[in-house]
């Protein structure tokens, strides 16, 4: 017989029971380690808790379970660890808001002091990633420590109240962008991309990816792992409270972002872009707002078609940015 | 009490909190009818058994197994069915249907090289049941029937037996062999057939015969005739003896130009038949437009690729030697035909009606019970006529007359037979929700194009009888059946367990029932039934 395609789910879904156990996703084993287990507080459908299982499952694989984590104040650890239950079943620490990438260093080096092969993640949200701990981060990267550090990317502080922090998308209702005014929510042309800044290090290895593409995100989490030094993956995970969404629709969002372009998935290695996620069913970028309702003043009654035109903008300037749609798009197999 | 300073507590697990108490809504694992299913007159479950073939290697024959539960004829219907179950398929509506017909010929020709069998697997009942008819319908309910235990004969009036499927079919569309190890497997089961009989009084057979019931498939062999002027050197045959006598392997002789009258698929079926008896021209004659036709699209762009001509919009008003004359129609607005006075002829060497065909019925005159209306007879739910014991089915019985119609007539027959000997009622079926294409994810299905059957090349379709429609590879069928989307019903993809935040999906290794619900930890959130590609999750409101 000839090399067979497996059509049904292809490669899309978390296993097929037509393919070799090995060829499935880490996630689709019943001996997962689940790193982060049933009992958590998050709220139903978050994105975050799900990333971070995806993440750090695919890291204890890779690194046959020898990892420790370093973890950021937040939503991730105030949802997991109400003292004395923990969810985590992996080697975990908590530190600050502001320093975990700096906790997380200070390990791989007492570590590396130590003799031991012992792999470090340290993960955060937005807020102490982009934000709070980016001193950190950005020594942490400069001095091309030997971490993989992980942003959960949920666009705001949802632990406090659903703030804006350098990682709100514009147009976007927070408790301190309020939909008033000229230019309701969050401002155009502030905010920043940790994955950009962190290429600007000319760190081993940048990647982004979502919930969405489970598939895409553990293979990158294990080429994160095959490599020493300083390593940064920026998690894209909707957050149903913050972002007034279903909680069902948690991984529609995530693949509508990157399908609409507004969120574009890629890798890069020292600096340079070396690969990017082709958008496979192109959506404008209204199908990805109106499922929120942080962006719902940007239809209804008083609509602003003029803000969805600049949101669709920057979205037209990723597509041709990262390429992405000229790459062959994915059809599974 | 033995902890370090300030501490107070010992460590615990988050599994303490059972998160299931934050719930509204829990998931269900669905089990909803696929349309395919819904859409097959014989009553297959498509859906089960393209999920067995796309395995491939052993899973074939446990695929096969699953169709010949419903349906004996695999491989003759993997050729002659019109498929609704694709028509029906929700894969049309993402690139193009599976193909299931392409796939279930496979299968049936597996069966046939392999000589895979079937069996009795129940005790004999001692009863004896009448079958009339060596059709598809009547093939179906002996071999349904026997496999339950009652001893059946079956009694056909033609010398062999298949029924429209060897008298009505052309060769071309299904070979003789491939029907005849299809018949030659129900038989094996210990059917008894009596050919060259003709029934003329049903009450005296079951009294001679010792029956105990009796279902009548006799279809529908007169062709029905028109009211043509026509002269008396004019040549009009029927197509339905047309097609007879070429089943029994006579070449008939039509001229060089043959026309045929009407627009059903025997009329298609005569005029193909025309262009390889060596008709020059093969016109097909029909009142209404295309659209209207009420044969089978693939047929008629098969016959235009063979040469046959269609004349829209015209009714035969005259017959002459050589000769037609045709009247343009025009349709009113209830789309039905109306004359224009416009007429024109048309040379014809012959003329075929193909006007539809109707039952005889004469050898249920003075049966008590049996009620016969507009030329066929009445039935229930069991396909019982009015006669106690007396059953019938196929194109005797109202309802779209084809094999795999009558396939499905013949099971339920003889299941309503079996509980009528047995003094039971049947098992009403189950009325499973339709699995919706609006609840699949189609973004888990890869892209897949559809991989269709190779057609043999026009020179030879319009000379011989060959098979114009030829098999899938193996690798081909096994592709197609991949590309079902299993609709409502779990294909084991992990995708649930994958994408719940919580897990709270437990994976059991049991194929029956993949997955379990943790309901002291699933808060509700709907992912698992949101990113279900093949929608076979539901969201059901709790009691709260």
């Amino acid at each position: 017989m000839t090399d067979l395609k497996l059509y049904q789910v292809g490669t899309f879904a978390a296993g097929n029971r037509l393919v070799d156990l090995e060829l499935r996703s880490v996630q689709a084993h019943a001996d997962r380690a689940n790193s982060i287990t049933s009992g958590h507080r998050a709220c139903q459908g978050c994105g975050e808790a799900l990333g971070a299982r995806y993440v750090l499952d695919a890291a204890m694989r890779a690194a046959g379970g020898d990892v420790v984590v370093a973890n950021a104040t937040g939503c991730l650890e105030v949802f997991s660890t109400p003292y004395p239950e923990s969810s985590w079943q992996v080697a975990w620490l908590h530190s600050l808001f502001g320093n975990a990438p700096a906790v997380a260093a200070g390990m791989a080096a007492g570590l590396r002091a130590l003799g031991r092969e012992t792999r470090v993640v340290g993960q955060g949200g937005d807020g102490g990633t982009v934000d709070i701990g980016f001193g950190c981060l950005s020594g942490m990267f400069e001095r091309n420590d030997d971490v993989l550090y992980v942003c959960y990317d949920n666009q705001g502080y949802m632990n406090t109240g659903v703030q804006r922090s350098g990682a709100t998308p514009p147009a976007a209702r927070t408790a301190n962008t309020a939909p008033l005014g000229p230019e309701p929510g969050n401002a155009f042309g502030q905010g920043k991309s940790a994955p950009l800044i962190a290429m600007a290090h000319e760190i081993p290895y940048v990647a982004t990816a979502t919930v969405a593409d489970l598939r895409d995100l553990e293979r990158k989490v294990e080429k994160a792992m095959s490599i020493r030094g300083a390593r940064y993956l920026h998690v894209l995970v909707p957050c149903p409270l913050g972002w007034a969404a279903a909680s069902s629709d948690t991984i529609r969002l995530a693949r509508l972002a990157t399908e609409s372009g507004i969120f574009p998935v890629f890798e890069a290695e020292y600096g340079e872009v070396t690969a990017a996620t082709p958008i496979r069913r192109p959506v404008p970028v209204d199908e990805y707002l109106r499922l929120q309702g942080r962006f719902a003043h940007l239809f209804g009654k008083h609509a602003r078609p003029d803000l969805v035109a600049r949101i669709q903008a920057a979205a037209d300037r990723n597509i041709v940015r990262f390429g992405l749609v000229e790459a062959e798009p994915r059809t599974g197999s | 009490m033995d902890h370090p300073f300030a501490i107070t507590l010992d460590v615990g697990s988050s599994r303490a909190n059972k998160t299931g108490s934050w719930r509204t809504e829990r998931p269900l694992y669905v089990h909803n009818q696929p349309p395919c299913n819904r859409a097959c007159p014989a009553g297959e479950d498509v859906r089960t058994w393209l999920y067995d073939a796309e395995e491939g290697g052993d899973a074939y024959e446990r695929a096969w197994r699953r169709i010949m539960e419903v349906n004996p004829f695999p491989a003759v219907m993997g050729r002659v069915c019109y498929h609704p179950c694709e028509t029906g398929c929700n894969r049309g509506q993402l690139d193009e249907a599976v193909g299931i017909n392409s796939v279930e010929r496979f299968l049936g020709d597996e069966a046939i090289r392999c000589g895979w069998q079937v069996t009795v697997d129940q005790p004999s009942s001692g009863l004896r049941v009448l079958v009339v008819g060596a059709g598809p319908s009547g093939l179906s309910a002996a071999y349904q029937l026997a496999r339950l235990g009652h001893e059946v004969t079956i009694i056909e009036a033609a010398a062999k037996p298949g029924g429209m499927m060897r008298y009505g079919i052309p060769e071309y569309r299904l070979p003789r062999e491939v029907l005849d190890a299809e018949i030659q497997r129900i038989l094996d089961l210990g059917v008894h057939l009596q050919l060259g009989t003709t029934v003329t009084d049903l009450d005296a057979t079951m009294r001679e015969g010792r029956y105990d019931a009796a279902f009548l498939a006799v279809g529908a062999q007169l062709g029905r005739r028109a009211h043509l002027p026509a002269g008396t050197a004019s040549h009009v045959v029927d197509a339905v003896a047309l097609l007879h006598h070429l089943g029994e392997g006579d070449r008939p002789m039509l001229g060089r130009r043959v026309a045929i009258y009407g627009g059903g698929n025997t009329a298609v079926d005569a005029a193909r038949t025309a262009k390889r008896l060596g008709a020059e021209e093969s016109v097909v004659v029909y009142r209404r437009t295309r659209e209207r036709m009420p044969a089978h699209d693939a047929e008629v762009r098969e016959a235009e690729e063979e040469g046959v001509r269609f004349t829209w919009l015209s009714s035969i008003t005259q017959v002459e030697e050589g000769s037609l004359t045709i009247e343009r129609m025009e349709l009113d607005e209830t789309g039905f035909p109306q004359p224009t006075g416009v007429t024109e002829q048309l040379p014809a060497d012959s003329l075929v009606l193909a006007l539809g065909q109707d039952s005889d019925l004469r050898f249920l005159d003075g049966v008590s019970g049996i009620e016969v209306d507009h030329g066929v007879v009445t039935v229930d739910e069991q396909m019982m006529t009015g006669r106690p014991g007396v059953f019938a089915g196929g194109d005797m019985v109202p309802d779209q007359r084809s094999a795999t119609v009558g396939i499905g007539h013949g099971r339920r027959a003889a299941l309503g037979v079996d509980a009528w000997l047995h003094g039971r009622t049947t098992a009403q079926p189950d009325d499973a929700a339709p699995a919706e294409f609006e609840a699949l994810n189609t973004w888990y299905f890869a892209d897949a194009p559809r991989a269709h059957r190779p057609l043999l090349e026009a020179v030879r379709r319009s000379s011989t009888f060959d098979e114009v429609v030829q098999s899938l590879d193996a690798d081909s069928a096994l592709y197609e059946a991949r590309r079902c989307m299993s609709c409502g019903n779990c294909l084991s993809c992990d995708n649930c367990f994958g994408v719940c935040p919580d897990n709270a999906i437990i994976k059991t290794g049991d194929p029956d029932t993949p997955y379990l619900i943790d309901l002291d930890y699933c808060k509700g959130c709907g992912l698992c039934a949101a990113e279900c590609p093949a929608g076979a999750i539901r969201m059901a409101p709790e009691d709260i």
